[in-house]
């Protein structure tokens, strides 16, 4: 059982609840400085080609107009993993590119700007697919990248040992592996359905130019210290650059992606000396702002009876679209979570990051692992189903122990410290009934005339949640009132709010005297970003430091005014009593003197050793004649170590339906016509969404084991849930019909061919 | 012939005269005016094609889609937004909201102003809606954090205070 708390582990009303219920919460197009104008974006109706020619002089003298950029007027800054993506290039890469940047007095004038816009392309030919995009003649997008493949490594990533961190596993012998298999199974999977994680919010930026070298930028952000450090470098480290955040209205990690937007703000405010807003729209969301990576997967697996994997070998084709962003960090963390749960001594997975002529594919929940997974466990099943095995008996086998050890992203050999997840996979297995479900590989659970049920399993662990240094401050005022600094911004799971009850906790001090810095990177210290699972524990933990920090220095002058040494006090509501003799007491307001404040500083330093872990068990009704694949029961189970607010939790959880999760394997996809290089789904109608009329039952088993590494025994959990689902799904639905399916989405179009109806479709 | 002058709209009880062509143009949708002309910044433009939800208020208690309506379409009526519910002025909050706060019915909350506004007609309408009714009234949310089984919690909750 898990230890109780004052905070910790209740359901509280999150900090901005208020706000966020009476629609005062602050989101980016709600904001308005003096002055501002608004940006917008002329896009490229080709998906390549050279601009030969453009006149801007007509948008130009339109009234209202205040700036006009082109190719010519911007400065020579790249973004991207390597820098590679200009501000705006004289050639474009996808349908959708900035061709021209515009800055007006109001939004329609900006539009009637663009349509002035004169602009000669010529025309040259475009690749989209990953396999084309590297043969010998293929269109070239990059004249640095040959063959349009990306150097791997990410030197945000690196260690001493592998400076740019991880570029591929290998490990062991695979040839020896195969040679020890009882069986070999050879495949190609595709996960190429580039979803688009959707957040309501389209992406947005405001900038503002205080004097010629400080620039203020609102963003709708995760990380925005990080943010900052980009932007600095991205403009060569010659501006002071203040980043503030606004509540982000979902992100999912697609807000990770946010640089671009926000250097055309910048570049679009220093032309005009306003400020200037650039919200996307939705149609600009959907098709020029971030996609899923496209991931293809020709494997090849060696599997023992027993379910002890022998070997692992194939070559992963990441499709990034028109530029990467960070996707070699996201392949590097890919390769780290696969052997969390697959157990192997011999790897050989050689990924190649592709350039095409589409959308940018990038950072979304899941992060290159939920991408290799979903084409790599369908390998494994078909091993297993040859061999009889049980999946959950397979992944109780192949989970992370204890002591085992595994590559991480910095390219450095890690061994785990973790709880034991078998007694997740257990419960899980339970709640869901596995073994009443399980009928055996490529056999309905039920059959009710044409609709077959058919049940599936995954799973998906991280080593993130220790990831990235964390650094806060805690300042507690005379009157019992404490503010926390951390460079965290509110994206959609409470970690503003659950930072505050460490706090609340370690000082003993009501929620409600526990408040938040303003969300800018120049009132609070060093902060990575709310991303991947770091929000408990790696964030947490500096937090933590600096309420201990924070309350040890308030003990040491609470000592000298009642004469006793500092070990023996101890806090609660504000009041410091002798542990002993608990008459003997002071008011922090009487301990500090009116006029004084104490400062805790606390800093985490990075640690891989610490994974989290999930699995989601699924059932699905697939109708045979129409081909449509109805979801109707989710079980999830992880292990948290301990719950910090319940209520955040389950929401976090109950989101592996959504932000192109579970549903990529059933209906979501971005639709793009390969003759034309056209995204088709540009609309919230054309791109399918999962509404209120479809919700299955969902059960999350969460199990409490504390981590004995965090103070409270807490791990987080949240950013895995969209991951186990979609293999598991494939799976339910290859049990429901029979046939193995290896592509997403399992569409109807795609089930009907799989039973060989399409023409009677 | 004189084209008249003048939009009135009454939002959250209070009464406003906008100029046409000034204060209003003909293209301006009532979402703009909200937000834009007004300041009522809690309605929120999520896809402005009608698609997902994010920007309904009650127009006459009846929920629209205001990236959809034209305000020069709404000259006379009565405009209820996420800032008029409960009691602002005295600090009171409508059980929707008391409800969604306690069950956190919400993540990144862009979509909640929206769903908030459809649940408040529903139940103006209907003192015990289904669930079935709850759903149909909330099938145009598009919610991506999936906070759907939250918010169902937080209206059964109010549901439930009601009849009891």
């Amino acid at each position: 059982m898990a230890k109780k708390y004052r905070f910790i582990g209740q359901p509280t009303p999150r900090k901005d609840a208020l706000s966020i219920v009476t629609g005062k919460a602050i989101y980016i197009n709600d904001v308005k400085l003096p002055n501002m104008l608004i940006g917008k974006v002329l896009r490229s109706p080709y998906p390549h080609a050279i601009i030969k020619e453009i006149k801007v002089e007509k948008a130009k003298s339109l009234p209202g107009v205040k700036a006009v950029l082109t190719y010519k007027d911007v400065p020579d800054w790249k973004m991207g993993l390597p820098p590679h993506l200009r501000v705006l290039d004289q050639k474009v890469r996808f349908v959708g590119d900035a061709v021209s940047l515009v800055a007006a007095e109001t939004e329609e004038i900006a539009q009637e700007a663009l349509d002035l816009i004169e602009v000669e392309y010529e025309i040259l030919p475009a690749v989209f697919d990953a396999e084309e995009a590297i043969k010998e003649g293929a269109p070239q997008l990059y004249d640095e990248f040959p063959n349009n493949i990306l150097p791997l490594g990410n030197p945000w990533f690196g260690s001493p040992e592998a400076p740019e961190g991880l570029k591929e596993l290998r490990l062991g012998d695979v040839e020896k592996g195969f040679s020890e298999a009882d069986v070999v199974v050879e495949g190609t999977f595709y996960y190429e359905n580039i979803a688009n994680p959707l957040p309501p919010e389209p992406p947005g930026a405001i900038a503002y130019w205080e004097d010629p070298e400080t620039v203020h930028v609102w963003l709708s952000s995760q990380g925005f210290y990080m943010d900052k450090i980009s932007l600095y470098y991205i403009m060569q480290r010659k501006y002071n650059v203040i980043v503030h955040a606004c509540q982000c209205g979902g992100s999912y990690g697609s807000k990770g992606t946010i640089l671009p937007i926000a250097i055309y703000a910048i570049v679009l405010a220093k032309a005009a000396g306003q400020p200037v807003k650039l919200c996307y729209t939705k149609e600009e969301h959907l098709t020029s702002f971030t996609i899923r990576l496209g991931t293809r997967l020709k494997g090849k697996v060696g599997m023992k009876k027993d379910g002890t994997v022998t070997a692992i070998s194939g070559n992963w084709l990441v499709n990034t679209g028109y530029y990467s962003a960070v996707t070699q960090g996201q392949v590097a963390v890919g390769l780290g979570e696969v052997q969390l749960v697959i157990r192997c001594e011999n790897w050989d997975l050689r990924p190649k990051v592709i350039c095409t002529n589409r959308d940018n594919s990038s950072w979304i929940r899941g992060f290159g692992g939920q991408e290799l997974k979903s084409v790599l466990l369908p390998l494994l099943y078909m091993a297993m189903a040859k061999l009889d095995i049980d999946p959950v008996e397979f992944f109780k086998k192949n989970v992370i122990k204890n002591g085992q050890g595994y590559y991480w992203r910095d390219g450095r050999w890690w061994i785990s410290r973790v709880v034991d997840f078998t007694k997740t996979i257990d419960k899980g297995a339970e709640v869901f009934g596995w073994k009443e479900k399980w009928k055996g590989w490529l056999k309905p659970t039920v059959v009710n005339g044409p609709k077959r049920r058919g049940v599936g399993v995954g799973v998906h662990s991280n080593a993130d949640i220790g990831e990235d240094d964390a650094e806060a401050f805690v300042r507690i005022d005379p009157d019992h009132r404490v503010t926390l600094y951390v460079a965290v911004p509110e994206q959609g799971g409470g970690q503003r709010s659950n930072l505050c009850k460490f706090v609340a906790e370690v000082l003993q001090i009501p929620l409600e005297n526990v408040f938040l810095s303003p969300p800018d990177s120049d009132t609070n210290p060093y902060e990575f970003g709310l991303v991947g699972s770091r929000g408990t524990y790696a964030i947490g933990s500096a937090v933590i430091e600096a309420a201990e920090d924070a309350k040890r220095k308030l003990f040491e002058r609470a000592s000298k005014k009642l004469g006793v040494l500092p070990e023996r006090l101890e806090t609660s509501d504000g009041i410091i009593y002798v542990k002993d003799d608990p008459k003997r007491q002071i008011t922090w307001r009487r301990a500090m003197g009116p006029t004084y404040t104490i400062w805790g500083y606390g800093h985490y330093e990075p640690d891989y050793s610490l994974c989290n872990f999930m699995i989601s068990f699924v059932e699905v009704e697939v109708d045979t004649e129409t081909g449509k694949v109805d979801l109707i029961r989710v079980v999830n189970a992880t292990d948290a170590g301990q719950i910090i607010d319940p209520l955040c939790l389950e929401n976090q959880l109950n989101g592996c339906l959504g932000s192109a999760g579970i549903d990529t394997a059933i209906f979501e996809e971005t639709v793009l016509d390969p003759k034309i290089g056209r995204i088709l789904t540009t609309n919230l109608i054309d791109y399918k969404w999962r509404s209120f009329l479809d919700l299955p039952e969902i059960k999350n088993v969460i199990l409490e084991t504390p981590f004995s590494s965090h103070r409270f025994g807490a791990v987080g959990v949240g950013e895995i849930a969209t991951s186990p689902g979609p293999p598991a799904v494939l799976m339910a639905i290859s049990n429901a019909i029979g046939k193995w399916i290896n592509a997403y989405p399992a569409s109807p179009w795609v089930i009907l061919e799989a039973l060989g109806k399409r023409k009677e479709a | 012939m004189k084209e008249r002058k003048v939009i009135n709209l009454n939002v959250n009880g209070k009464s406003y005269e906008l100029l046409l062509n000034k204060d209003v143009f003909p293209h301006h949708t009532l979402a703009y005016t909200l937000r834009e002309t007004l300041n009522l910044t809690g309605t929120k433009v999520g896809c402005d094609h009608g698609a997902c939800g994010a920007c309904t208020v009650l127009i006459d208690g009846e929920p629209i889609l205001s990236c959809l309506t034209l305000t020069i379409e709404c000259d006379g009526k009565t405009i209820t937004t996420i800032e008029g519910l409960g009691n602002p002025e005295k600090g009171e909050l409508h059980p929707l909201q008391e409800s969604f706060i306690n069950h956190t019915a919400f993540q990144c909350g862009f979509c909640t102003p929206g769903i908030i506004m459809s649940l408040k007609a529903l139940l103006d309408r209907k003192e015990a809606p289904t669930e079935e009714e709850i759903k149909e009234a909330l099938s145009g949310h598009f919610c991506r954090c999936i906070s759907h089984y939250h918010v169902l919690h937080a209206v059964s909750d109010v549901i439930k205070r009601r009849v009891t």
